[in-house]
């Protein structure tokens, strides 16, 4: 299910820093076209539709239409990605529509602190089981009981 | 054949940048970052310097970047030993028990700290039914660290809603290793879109890594990473085998297009030895889209026939028949017997194959409204419906796109399940990877721990996630947990080590050399025609990827053999192996992007190879429904109920193996 990018709607991430779909791209198939200054998927074989550079658009730009080895035509899966859950339209090639939320996270962007009130490691038990909060919470780790 | 050499005579010679470290990162996932978490708590304190090196962005890299639904290891009441048993059991009997029931009893503090994290973790209700993270969070429902009590989808799975899974994950990662800059004074210790091509051993201490080159997929810079000792979770391997798919469906892979069996080939390139490289993954899933099949099976309990309506894992003649030439396994039904079984019934030209989703959602519909009456039942009803869209949302959102496509409503029609090619892994249901050093503490042979849990055969080269082998079923959460072991155990190798200085014999201008040997070989050749596709003095590397999947997929048991082979087609398959592997030295790149896919199928090249001999080497077919001996299609526990490792010798491109004897630690 290749992305593709709406023409009229691209404008290359000109107003940013870096070219949000090239960035996230796990598979690194988003490319800026500098002549025309618009985004484009160079391999949509290597495609997975992870539907990273559709979430992380600022424009909406990016769609994904299915792979069409196997996909009739005429259905599309669109999100709304916001900052603690998404929306999903889905709608179907006999015209069908379904809508869902859900949650993607429960803590704000940015605000995980992941020492914050755990334990120092104790350098003494480097070689023991266990991670640091573990052994700063006093627990021992089971072994096999015979 | 001549070999291509670059001597930057064609190609543009790229700046070199010498990063030294400590800890090197290699791989941006989820065991990666949580070698991040942990290792820079041990280091920060002693100011070692932790590095990571991704080949993408680590907000959305690795298996996890689209999301998942479910967390599918997480202890909970469970006792560690109880896990062990079922991993074995799914395995084919042999694991490596030591690494197994250590990654169960530390996996929870992972998931536990995910959830502080943010991830919204699904709880029981007071009404018994489940509620979202958001409606347990406003339910005041307690957290997994405060007793609270996970939706379950199987005994070890827990639910969750995990679009942004990765993304939170990752943010814990960053700041832990800015809190080690912090404590360092290092500027940059975090290098994304770099792809790591090769490990170099110390010049000095021979079994010891000392270094890792790659190169920038932005700009032309090559990066050779010096260190001390190196946390590798590359991934496993995807895109080996011919694809079902034809054309750009490909993408679609089950596993992560990107896992290019990096992982298997920078350690094996470096001399670490593997085990059960023979294992495979060959999942059951919804038929080209791939999406998630388990909480169909497990939490609306639908069931898989045959189009006849027949359940065919439990039809007396075909059990009968598996039985006798796999004995005892077949009475437990693991992953790879109930595939041999679906795929007994599709030779039978009983497909396709069907998962009942309609019967399913209507015994759910009947049940909810006799309990809860018509209005309630048919509001709980559509909640779960939602939950079922939810599941393909989170980790396989073209299978929503399919069965929108294609206008399934999983209430009305049930969808069909095929077995996928063949993937090669060690984080989920298959335990392809390294033989690593175990703990100390939990009765293993002594030839299983030599002093670092997680260290490879290679000093300072430790291994976690889907590369750390014989010891399947970790899945997210246990890869996270498996990078804390590794991290924290290269931490204490470090700290005594303290006069070590990493060096290597070859010089920088020589690792650029080989890495952009693609840029010269292309550059060199490429105006000779008039269409740079077409050119004989060189292989581009769609068709590098395209000619090894051609070759897996007819000698190795792909899907066109039905996963049959044997030492006849083994052996003639390595041939033609041997010559795609010469023909390396000419493959060609025309841009950045083509150099990363030269090397990334020059990694899948060696993963195939390795699994090839594994399976040449064990003479039997201990994976029914993964792939059948058909010279010898029994499961023998007699001659091999044993691991099979193997070592590769880089300078001489030689492969020894041998069978290493299992050892029961769990009764």
């Amino acid at each position: 299910m290749p992305s593709y990018v709406i023409t009229e709607k691209c404008d290359g991430c000109k107003a940013q820093d870096k070219t949000a779909c090239q960035y996230i791209c796990p598979n690194d198939l988003m490319t800026l076209n500098r002549d025309l200054m618009k985004a484009y998927n160079q391999e949509p074989e290597q495609c997975w539709e992870c539907y990273n550079c559709v979430k992380i658009c600022p424009q909406q730009a990016i769609e994904i239409r299915g792979y069409q080895d196997f996909n009739p035509l005429g259905a599309n899966v669109i999100p709304m990605r916001g900052t603690d859950s998404i929306m999903w339209t889905i709608k179907f090639r006999n015209g069908i529509l379904k809508r869902f939320k859900f949650p993607i996270r429960t803590t704000a962007e940015g605000s995980v602190d992941p020492y914050k009130g755990k334990p120092e490691a104790d350098m003494s038990k480097i070689k023991q089981p266990g991670y640091f909060t573990h052994q700063g919470a006093g627990k021992t780790m089971p072994v096999i009981k015979k | 054949m001549e070999k291509e050499t670059c001597t930057f005579s064609f190609c543009k010679k790229p700046a070199i940048e010498e990063v030294e470290t400590d800890l090197l990162l290699i791989g941006g996932g989820m065991a990666c970052c949580g070698a991040a978490f942990e290792g820079a708590r041990w280091a920060n304190p002693k100011k070692i310097k932790i590095t990571m090196v991704d080949k993408a962005a680590t907000d959305r890299s690795g298996a996890v970047a689209m999301g998942l639904s479910a967390i599918n290891t997480y202890m909970g009441e469970n006792d560690p030993a109880d896990y062990v048993r079922m991993v074995r059991n799914d395995l084919m009997g042999i694991i490596r028990e030591d690494l197994v029931y250590d990654l169960g009893r530390h996996v929870d503090d992972s998931v536990q700290l995910f959830e502080e994290w943010g991830l919204p973790i699904w709880k029981v209700g007071d009404d018994g039914f489940s509620l979202d993270g958001f409606q347990a969070k406003e339910a005041g429902k307690a957290s997994l660290k405060d007793g609270g009590k996970p939706v379950r989808s199987g005994k070890w799975q827990i639910m969750i809603n995990g679009e942004s899974y990765k993304v939170i994950v990752a943010e814990a990662a960053k700041k832990a290793l800015e809190a080690n800059r912090a404590a360092t004074g290092v500027t940059t210790n975090h290098f994304e879109r770099v792809f790591i091509v090769k490990l170099y051993k110390d010049a000095k201490e021979p079994n010891r890594v000392a270094a890792a080159a790659g190169f920038s997929v932005r700009e032309n810079k090559i990066y050779v990473f010096k260190a001390k000792a190196m946390v590798l979770a590359a991934g496993g391997a995807v895109n080996v085998f011919r694809p079902r798919s034809t054309q750009e469906g490909q993408g679609r892979a089950w596993y992560p297009v990107w896992n290019s069996g990096s992982g298997y080939a920078l350690g094996l390139q470096a001399g670490a030895e593997l085990t059960m490289m023979e294992n495979r993954f060959v999942p059951a899933r919804f038929k080209d889209g791939y999406g998630p099949v388990g909480a169909w099976f497990l939490f609306f309990k639908a069931k898989a026939t045959n189009s006849l309506g027949e359940d065919y894992c439990a039809k007396a003649d075909a059990l009968a028949e598996s039985k006798a030439k796999y004995g005892k396994y077949v009475d437990a039904l693991g992953t790879a017997i109930r595939n041999h079984l679906m795929m007994r019934d599709m030779k039978l030209g009983k497909g396709p194959i069907l998962m009942r989703t309609d019967e399913a959602m209507a015994a759910i519909n009947k049940t909810f409204k006799e309990k809860l009456g018509d209005k309630e039942g048919a509001k709980k009803v559509k909640h779960l419906e939602a939950e079922a869209w939810e599941d393909f949302l989170d980790m396989a959102i073209g299978q929503a796109g399919l069965w929108a496509a294609k206008n399934v409503e999983p209430d009305k029609t049930p969808s069909e399940i095929m077995p996928t090619e063949p993937y090669l892994l060690g984080s989920h249901a298959g335990c392809a990877g390294f033989w690593c050093s175990g703990p100390d503490d939990l009765g293993a042979p002594k030839e299983w721990h030599w002093g670092y849990n997680r260290m490879s055969t290679v000093n300072g080269l430790f291994m976690c996630g889907d590369i750390c082998g014989a010891s399947g079923h970790k899945f997210s959460s246990g890869s996270h947990a498996e990078g804390r072991i590794a991290a924290k155990n290269a931490i204490a190798f470090i700290l005594d080590h303290p006069n070590y200085t990493p060096t290597i014999k070859e010089t920088a201008d020589h690792l650029a050399a080989e890495l952009y040997l693609p840029f010269e070989v292309y550059e060199k050749y490429k105006t000779y025609t008039t269409a740079p596709e077409i050119n004989p003095n060189y292989i581009k590397p769609k068709m590098l990827q395209t000619r090894l999947q051609k070759i897996a997929d007819e000698y190795f048991g792909g899907i066109s053999t039905w996963y049959m082979t044997s030492k006849t087609m083994l052996n003639e398959g390595l041939k033609q192996l041997q010559m795609l592997k010469e023909d390396t030295s000419k493959m060609a790149a025309s841009n950045l992007h083509e150099l990363m896919r030269c090397w990334e199928n020059y990694h899948r090249i060696l993963s195939v190879e390795a699994h090839a001999r594994h399976i040449l080497f064990r003479e039997e077919s201990r994976y029914p429904g993964y792939y059948y001996r058909g010279d010898f299609d029994l499961v023998d526990d007699n001659n091999w109920k044993a691991f099979v490792n193997s070592k590769y010798d880089i300078e001489k491109d030689t492969w020894e193996l041998k069978k290493v004897p299992y050892v029961q630690l769990v009764p």
